[in-house]
């Protein structure tokens, strides 16, 4: 009875230490599925409504109103993340500057490491108009297998949700109107607009 | 089965905290980092503490300059951030971090002064990868650490501590934040603590 319990409580404590240290998850890959993301609901009511987001403290990922969802993995202390800001901002306002598009697309950034007052003072800096979500204990970063940043994941809604990646991008993307193309390209949706324009 | 729980116990942990190193790393430095694991949070005891006068000191600079802290007296409050050493996780993006906040300090009539125990060729080839920084890095390497050793933040490896002091305008220290090592100090602990100077 003795050795069972010390069995029993040498397994516990391993599945216990492992189930936290699994919490360090897969990079992103084109063709996977990301980990449940959870992540606070914005205050703000116009980034609320952006996003398709209903009353709750909390949402998903998966809960988020479009077809395709970019995320750019970033941090107020990286460099390149700061550099390229102005290139991020701009492909938001390609983006919402085509109806087709900005009906389709959403954007969001999640601030790995970084607490709300970190997140807003990068946001306030570079004029970020999209949403911008702290992770300052590093849940999100950690479930996304740390990649290092800036970092953009394009999700696209498939039969459950919000959930297949069809894009990875480590560092900057480089030139506005490529990306935008290629992120049209990967996810499908080049074809559905090109579609729209023949109605 | 005793042993077995000796034997698994220790490997766990080691599983455990491999898992926990999590610092958030910038392309920037592409694969240019070392990182060395996980330290011990604290290796120092501070020799100074609020209220006291701030040991004064000069260093030479990566511009070329050598800055005195004492220059800044009725002028300015001055943010000591010290770093524990180039090229590695955490403060290779502690200082970009700071580069984009200027007008924080600026509104709070301070100026931020980097220090690390490198020499000034690392200092300058590591910090080109930050950008252009708008604030002093010092260098405290010869005699080596003596500057975070009168601070009390050398640890006994030699680097410094990630230490954030602030010293008022009359020369007075008013706040001292050691952090742990292995961590970034939140920018609004910081901005906080200046914030009560005015």
């Amino acid at each position: 009875m003795k050795k069972r319990s010390i069995f029993t409580t040498a397994l516990s404590i391993f599945l216990g230490l492992f189930s936290i240290s699994a919490f360090a998850g897969e990079q992103p890959e084109k063709g996977g599925t990301l980990p449940p993301i959870i992540l606070s609901v914005p205050e703000n009511p116009s980034q609320k409504t952006y996003l398709g987001l209903s009353q709750g403290k909390t949402f998903a990922l998966t809960d988020i109103k479009a077809n395709v969802l970019l995320v750019e993995i970033f941090s107020m202390y990286c460099p390149h993340c700061q550099a390229e800001a102005p290139a991020v901002n701009r492909l938001y306002g390609k983006i919402e500057a085509d109806p087709r598009l900005q009906q389709s697309i959403r954007v969001i950034g999640i601030g790995v490491g970084n607490t709300a007052f970190e997140v807003n003072t990068f946001r306030e800096e570079f004029h970020i108009p999209f949403p911008l979500f702290p992770d300052p204990d590093f849940k999100t970063y950690s479930a996304l297998g740390k990649v290092r940043t800036p970092f953009f994941i394009g999700i696209k809604r498939e039969n459950k949700g919000m959930e297949r990646i069809f894009l990875v991008q480590l560092g900057g993307f480089g030139s506005v109107d490529e990306f935008l193309d290629r992120v049209l390209q990967e996810s499908g949706l080049n074809g559905s607009v090109k579609e729209g324009e023949n109605r | 089965m005793k042993r077995i729980l000796f034997l698994l116990l220790p490997g766990c942990f080691m599983v455990f905290f491999a898992a926990a190193i999590v610092h958030g790393q910038s392309v920037a430095f592409k694969e240019n980092i070392y990182d060395p694991g996980m330290l011990k949070p604290t290796d120092s005891h501070l020799k100074v503490k609020v209220g006291d006068r701030a040991p004064d000191f000069t260093l030479p600079s990566v511009s070329g300059e050598p800055v005195t802290l004492s220059s800044f007296q009725t002028k300015k409050n001055v943010v000591l951030s010290f770093v524990p050493a180039a090229w590695t996780p955490v403060c290779s993006d502690q200082w970009p971090g700071y580069n984009i906040v200027e007008e924080l300090f600026a509104q709070n009539d301070a100026v931020l002064l980097g220090i690390t125990v490198d020499n000034i060729p690392t200092l300058f080839a590591w910090t080109n990868q930050m950008g252009k920084l708008w604030f002093p890095v010092l260098s405290d390497f010869w005699p080596h650490g003596a500057v975070a050793e009168r601070y009390g933040v050398l640890r006994s490896d030699g680097v410094a501590e990630r230490a954030l002091f602030i010293i008022d305008k009359k020369g007075t220290i008013r706040y001292i934040h050691v952090n742990d090592i292995n961590k970034r100090p939140h920018l609004e602990d910081l901005m906080k603590a200046l914030g009560k100077l005015q």
